[in-house]
């Protein structure tokens, strides 16, 4: 039996008294895209970020390849993994954020082999090879030595990108890629993305580009307060939704 | 007349140059000791466990708040008490150290916290540990910010050793004083002590000073 690569149980996730995420589950299978997407502070960048353990789910559990993830069975409990062990499991999972965070001691090229070398101590000469041609993926080879104070928005965030690909990752996470570019300059970064995804690389993306989660995803997932109101192909959740406040959420969008 | 002048600058400046062996020992000694120290305890800060915290604040604010002097002789007049006997030297190196570490943690723990957590979260998400995402990732950015205060606080030490000569630490201070005392030439001994602190002192301000103005650029 072929498990999914990634499931997610009835993730629960409070903030002290406020509970952020009200019980998702969520099947992701090999190759495909997901979108997330929901009004500010219905949980999305949460809900991303419970998936790779960024934020550890009040409840809930995250299964990747049948595998549990972020956690270890201990008899009939569940025990928390200690760092090397998520640390491990993470470097599966390649994660982009929506402010970049790109480390700006180093340049290009070395923002996209460190993780190699340190993770996967890998060699060094390996390694570079491996950080070029990602860097080379996302078309930036001629800014390779380029510290990021020097890139624009989107070159950064390509960088970005061609650093959570060295990792060669089994699943790709954006966080709001473009949500902090200028308008000129998420195109190139989107650009990126349906590269990638035209590879046939599964992925999960939080996004406010709905256009853009229409043509990317096979399966939209409307979030709200939380709780996942509607979900389905694009051609359903996008182009004919049912739910009322996703109809209000999608006209806000398109006026703005 | 010159040649004079340049007799009594020998014969009085040779014990002083004698004693700067000790003040840049001392200042580097001490320099290095409070730099790990004071790093040291702004990373268990992070660490955020509420008895430690106390206890590390409370060891910073006596440090901070009390005068460098007071510790020295504490140190070395206190713990004889205790059966604890050591030298000048050692004392006014312990004493340096704890007061530099008290006063640097609190400068490490502003440059720590001055770095934006999605560097650590990115460091994370590619697989690092948290300890590789320190050592790759915070503390070499850490490092530059807190490099020029940490210089300042180099110049500022290296001229603050003259207070160990209370303790009798054999240092320039204290054989400019027991050249005064033989020989009654205040002025003139004070002079050349002066000088030569400012020898020491002023290249290293002006090597604090060039990493200051390459703190922004990364390269």
């Amino acid at each position: 039996m072929n498990s999914p690569l990634l499931r997610l149980e009835n993730i629960h996730k409070n903030f002290g008294d406020l509970e952020v995420l009200k019980g998702i589950d969520l099947t992701l299978e090999k190759g495909k895209k997901v979108a997330v997407i929901g009004p500010s502070g219905c949980g999305k960048s949460t809900l991303l970020r419970c998936i790779n353990y960024m934020e550890i789910p009040s409840s809930g559990h995250i299964y990747m390849e049948g595998e549990l993830f972020g956690e270890k069975k201990l008899n009939n409990t569940f025990g928390k993994l200690n760092s090397k062990e998520l640390a491990k499991q993470r470097s599966q999972i390649g994660m982009v954020f929506q402010s970049f965070n790109l480390w700006p001691h180093l340049t290009a090229i070395n923002n996209v082999a460190l993780g190699p070398t340190v993770v996967n101590q890998m060699p060094k000469n390996e390694a570079y090879e491996l950080a070029k041609s990602m860097i080379e993926k996302v078309h930036l080879t001629p800014k390779i030595n380029e510290y990021p104070e020097r890139l624009s928005g989107g070159q950064q965030q390509r960088v970005a990108i061609a650093r959570a690909l060295a990792q060669q990752p089994k699943l790709m996470l954006f966080d709001e890629p473009t949500s902090a570019l200028d308008p000129e300059l998420i195109g190139e970064v989107l650009n990126v993305i349906q590269e990638l995804a035209s590879e046939g690389r599964s992925m999960v993306l939080v996004t406010h580009e709905i256009n853009f989660a229409r043509e990317l995803a096979d399966h939209i997932i409307f979030l709200h307060d939380g709780i996942i109101i509607e979900e389905g192909p694009p051609s359903e959740v996008i182009d004919n939704p049912k739910n009322e406040r996703l109809k209000t959420f999608l006209n806000q969008i398109v006026k703005t | 007349m010159l040649t004079e002048l340049l007799n009594k600058v020998y014969e009085l400046g040779t014990p002083l140059l004698f004693g700067a062996i000790t003040t840049v020992t001392l200042t580097l000694s001490s320099l290095v000791l409070a730099i790990i120290l004071g790093l040291v305890l702004a990373l268990i800060r992070l660490l955020n466990i509420k008895v430690v915290n106390a206890l590390i604040s409370t060891f910073v604010e006596i440090f901070r708040n009390t005068p460098v002097l007071a510790q020295l002789f504490i140190l070395y007049f206190g713990l004889p008490y205790m059966g604890i006997k050591i030298s000048p030297f050692l004392a006014a190196t312990i004493g340096l150290s704890l007061n530099g570490g008290a006063l640097l943690s609190e400068v490490f723990r502003a440059g720590l916290s001055a770095i934006h957590f999605g560097q650590r979260e990115s460091a994370l998400s590619v697989g690092m540990t948290p300890w590789m995402s320190l050592r790759y990732i915070i503390l070499p950015q850490t490092w530059r910010i807190t490099l020029p205060p940490i210089g300042n606080y180099a110049i500022a030490l290296l001229k603050d050793t003259a207070v160990v000569s209370a303790i009798a630490a054999p240092e320039i201070m204290f054989y400019a004083r027991n050249l005064v005392t033989r020989t009654f030439d205040t002025t003139f001994i004070y002079i050349l002590a002066a000088l030569l602190y400012f020898c020491l002192s002023f290249p290293l301000a002006r090597i604090v000073d060039r990493f200051e103005r390459n703190q922004k650029v990364w390269q």
